[in-house]
């Protein structure tokens, strides 16, 4: 085995092909055996808990894969750590609801082992085919996984909706792919590098740039291509829509960052102002449509627009701060999304799910943990002192200012205040409002989500550091 | 007194008494009963801890004292803490303050423990902004009070409490952000957050100065709140608590007049000497204006924040005169505000939790009923209005004199205020407390109880023991003051000799 993986230059690749082997057997087990759904659960756990060890076990420093094809170095272990965390939790909140909602199959699971190896081959891509591939597997499972409650026509919507955008997302980047291959005559990023290095840019080349960025930047949901966030947020069950916003996240802007830093370095003004349009566009909309929503998952959607836009200030920076500041960002949100997603998840009442943001009302006297934790992530989300939030955003901003930028900070801090307005707006529900109907008393699985992340953003404050210098040192890797 | 870190101890202290309080079980009269009696020793053994501070405060030593660091963030920021003359008073300021606000809160009912939770952490928060010195450090405490605060005026404020919690939040907010990038930006230049490090060393090029300065002006003008972006306080003043207003106009507002000296003055002196004559005209209008508009006020509340605007608008005259008098008038103001317009809240709420209505109107001639508290009442309205021997005229009388020698015109404008809050207060006091008592709803109406004059009286006292012998506080932040006014000279000088031979 381990000779047939020397080979073929795979050792590298030990975690994926681990993941997708365990996927497998675990369909083959899922499919001969009735009523599955929890083992398989567990085991998708499981799994993902032994990749994580395979990912941090593997050799240090930077290694390549199947010729070059993957690279596993500092910045990818530590997104891949965070994308496997993100899937197991997603799948610890998925359970109850599943069965509540009577949508119980064992296939949940395993579509999203098969996107986490999507991910993981998008986190480590180091050329245009791995790239694409990566993206295209975990795009197909996430298509799926969307339209899971497929006897609900929302659900089924939502899978179609972002099946459709989701292909053409893949042709505009497929079709920039191509032409950076035409125009440099290389798939390989480092050797793509060179080639650029050796010349000036040449009109075709921008314009293979362009189109791959607007792939990348439908994955991400940055404007002016997110439409499909919110309605897949709102039509997917709520445990996809916590999936959708958490693991996928984090791949696809460690794509973008890998793929814009490791090719095309020295042509960074070209691709530095489409980013910064693409970034202000996404806080801007990101802050001013998620006022009017009032589906709490409508505006988790406009939210997690906004903040892709702050994490791609980070990678616009293109230096190692901003990678640093990414890398910081997209931990803590990790974290928040998955805690926020787990207090609307315990929005539930005896008659079903609700998603309305005017049922919060009074929730801190009906359930006063559960108003307490949401009102926690809300003012973090908002970026407020001296939540992990306001970390995120501290070396967002700390690698605008040193690259210059100084008007995108601006106009970052300003939509972030904007934003505060939709966060609090949340927290006057619950904390002005008089109550409403109680909900339903939260499952302990989701409770623990809840909480152990509300802990994390409370006192993220207190040990910075260590998050500090991990990504200071997947940053430098980089570079 | 370098053995045990005696700041963070007297920071912390409140949020130990935060969990007492939130260990406490139960919502019957006596679980109420132990929060308020926890929250309340908990306070008052911070207060006298913070004494200690006082009294080992070396009044001739200029520099921080009582320093702590610990490194925190790497080399970005460290957990860097020490008063020196200009914070340490604002620090005993805020823990005095707060078992007064716990007292006064005794009538509280409604969700009790939060309500007690919030002020703990607040008060937390307030004495870490005082304590602070590393620029993020500073920034995590002043934005984190937008928390709590929000909290009490939104959960427990009036009729418009949302409206009021709501303005608060994102006008502070607004101005805070620009704070932040500007302290990036000042990392990014000097390599450093660290205050004290910054204060060896203030070379930022002069046109730096002029935007960083406006960007921490943008925070701390809209938190002093000087005119025009003062219109968030009047509501969030007749919105909140009786407690949380005493908070807002004691402490929350020495916030920004703190930033100007700790920030504005030392780092960026030539845009603070360049921006003067706008500080200026802002501060006039602001006293003239707020003044004519508190005349005019029909809820007590109200009228006391517009005077508070007004008088906050002598505070930032006397930074930006930047001589000696001016910026000793300008803390002594600070103290004296903090501790008066605190009592007149507290005066308010008295008749309010008794009336529950703070119209002008619905009052008069309480003197026939409540002679104790008419007595109580009259004290701090000459307080206000800076009668000589109330701690109000010191201050108000030190700011002017600092701004005649910089600018008589500055001075005659700012002089009228004094005249104006006469009107104000006096009339006021008219209204409530004299004439006849002649309105049915009145009649029964009870005098102070011992709870409502024991927080009270330590006011009075202080109000005209420092009116009578103002020195223990010049004292205290004499060398400071001193030392910052040597500092701000050297660098004007240093630049007018550079645009002299520029010339």
């Amino acid at each position: 085995m381990m000779s047939l993986l020397d080979h073929i230059q795979g050792a590298a690749a030990l975690p994926e092909i681990f993941l997708a082997v365990a996927a497998m057997a675990l369909l083959m087990f899922g499919v001969f055996r009735d009523k599955s759904a929890d083992i398989v659960n567990i085991a998708a756990i499981i799994v993902l808990g032994i990749t994580v060890a395979l990912v941090l076990g593997g050799a240090g420093g930077r290694q390549e894969a199947f010729g070059g094809a993957l690279v596993i170095d500092t910045f990818a272990r530590f997104m891949k750590v965070l994308t496997l965390f993100g899937s197991a939790v997603a799948i610890v909140l998925s359970v109850n609801f599943m069965k509540a909602e009577k949508i119980e199959r064992f296939e949940y699971p395993i579509l999203i082992l098969l996107a986490t190896t999507g991910m993981m081959i998008m986190i480590s891509a180091n050329g245009l085919i791995a790239l694409y591939m990566g993206l295209e597997l975990q795009s197909l499972a996430l298509y799926v996984v969307a339209a899971i409650d497929r006897d609900k026509a929302k659900s089924s919507e939502a899978g179609l909706k972002y099946f459709v955008l989701g292909a053409l997302s893949s042709g505009m980047l497929l079709y920039g792919a191509s032409l950076i291959y035409g125009f440099t005559g290389h798939v390989g990023f480092a050797e793509i590098a060179q080639s650029i290095k050796a010349g000036e840019p040449g009109l075709g080349l921008t314009f293979g740039l362009v189109f791959l960025i607007a792939g990348l930047a439908f994955k991400v949901s940055a404007v002016p291509f997110h439409m499909w966030t919110p309605d897949v947020y709102e039509g997917a069950p709520t445990p996809v829509a916590a999936f959708f916003a958490a693991a996928p996240k984090i791949a696809a802007m460690a794509l973008f960052v890998r793929a814009m830093l490791a090719p095309f370095p020295s042509i960074l003004p070209d691709w530095q102002q489409i980013l910064v349009f693409i970034s202000i566009a996404s806080m801007l909309l990101g802050a001013f449509a998620a006022i009017g929503q009032t589906n709490i998952k409508r505006l988790l959607a406009y939210s997690s627009i906004g903040h892709m836009g702050y994490a791609l200030i980070g990678l616009a920076a293109g230096s190692p701060e901003g990678v640093k500041s990414v890398v910081i960002y997209m931990t803590i949100y990790l974290i928040m999304t998955l805690g926020t997603f787990a207090c609307v998840l315990a929005m539930r009442r005896k008659d079903g799910q609700v998603e309305n943001i005017g049922d919060l009302a009074g929730l801190a006297r009906t359930n006063g943990l559960h108003a307490f934790f949401l009102a926690v992530f809300m003012f973090s989300l908002a970026g407020i002192p001296p939540l992990a939030g306001f970390f995120a955003k501290y070396f967002i901003f700390m690698a605008a200012i040193k690259a210059n930028m100084i008007t995108l900070a601006v106009i970052g801090v300003l939509a972030s205040v904007v934003g505060a307005v939709y966060y609090i707006r949340i927290i006057k529900l619950m904390y002005f409002d008089e109550p409403v109907e109680r909900f339903e008393p939260m499952v302990t699985e989701v409770k623990a989500v809840a909480v152990l992340s509300g802990l994390f953003v409370i006192f993220f404050v207190l040990f910075p550091q260590p998050l500090s210098a991990l990504a200071e040192a997947a940053a430098a890797s980089l570079f | 007194m370098s053995g045990w870190p005696i700041l963070s101890v007297v920071t912390f202290l409140p949020l130990v008494g935060a969990a007492f309080v939130l260990a406490i079980r139960g919502n019957d009269a006596v679980a109420l009963r132990n929060m308020r009696w926890a929250a309340l020793w908990t306070t008052i053994v911070t207060f006298v801890l913070s004494l200690l501070i006082w009294r080992y405060f070396d009044t001739a030593n200029p520099d921080f004292q009582f320093v702590e660091k610990l490194s925190w963030l790497g080399d970005t920021a460290s957990y860097h803490m020490g008063v020196d003359g200009i914070s340490m008073l604002f620090v005993i300021l805020t823990t005095f303050l707060m078992p007064i606000c716990i007292l006064a809160s005794w009538q509280v009912d409604k969700r009790l423990r939060e309500y007690l939770i919030a002020f703990l952490v607040l008060e937390t928060l307030m004495i870490g902004v005082f304590c602070a010195l590393d620029m993020v450090l500073f920034y995590l405490f002043f934005e984190g009070g937008l928390i709590p605060m929000f909290l009490i005026i939104g959960v427990w404020g009036g009729p418009r409490r949302v409206y009021a919690s709501f303005k608060f939040f994102l006008y502070t907010l607004l101005g805070s952000v620009l704070m932040l990038l500007a302290i990036i930006a000042m990392y990014w230049y000097s390599g450093t957050t660290d205050i004290a490090v910054l204060y060896k060393n203030p070379n930022f090029p002069a046109g730096m100065q002029t935007w960083l300065w406006l960007a921490f002006f943008a925070s701390f003008a809209v938190k002093m709140p000087m005119w025009p972006v003062h219109t968030w306080l009047p509501d969030a003043h007749v919105e909140a608590p009786t407690a949380g207003s005493v908070i807002l106009a004691a402490i929350l507002l020495k916030m920004g007049g703190y930033g100007f000296l700790r920030f504005s003055v030392p780092m960026f002196p030539i845009a603070s000497d360049l921006f003067a004559p706008f500080v200026f005209t802002l501060s006039i209008v602001a006293i003239v204006y707020t003044s004519l508009v508190a005349m005019m006020q029909e809820d007590m509340k109200k009228l006391i924040a517009y005077s508070s605007v007004a008088h906050m608008g002598f505070v930032t005259m006397g930074i930006f005169t930047l001589n000696r008098q001016g910026i000793d008038g300008a803390l002594f103001q600070m103290i004296s505000h903090g501790i008066v317009s605190g009592a007149l809240f507290l005066c308010v709420g008295v008749v309010y939790d008794r009336m529950h209505t703070r119209e002008i109107k619905a009052y008069g001639g309480l003197v026939n009923r409540m002679p104790l508290y008419a007595l109580t009442f009259m004290v701090f309205t000459m307080a206000n209005v800076g009668l000589p021997g109330t701690s109000g005229f010191v201050g108000e009388f030190l700011t002017l004199m600092g701004a005649f020698q910089n600018n008589t015109w500055v001075a005659f404008f700012a002089t009228t205020g004094v005249i104006l809050s006469a009107g104000y207060a006096l009339w006021l006091y008219r209204r409530v407390v004299f004439g006849k008592l002649e309105k049915t709803s009145l009649k029964h109406i009870t005098d102070m109880t011992p709870r409502e004059a024991l927080a009270l009286v330590p006011l009075i006292v202080l109000t005209i023991f420092f009116g009578v012998y103002p020195s223990p506080i010049l004292d205290v932040f004499g060398a400071s003051v001193e030392s910052l006014m040597a500092g701000v000279n050297k660098s004007l000088a240093a630049a007018g000799a550079i645009t002299a031979v520029g010339l």
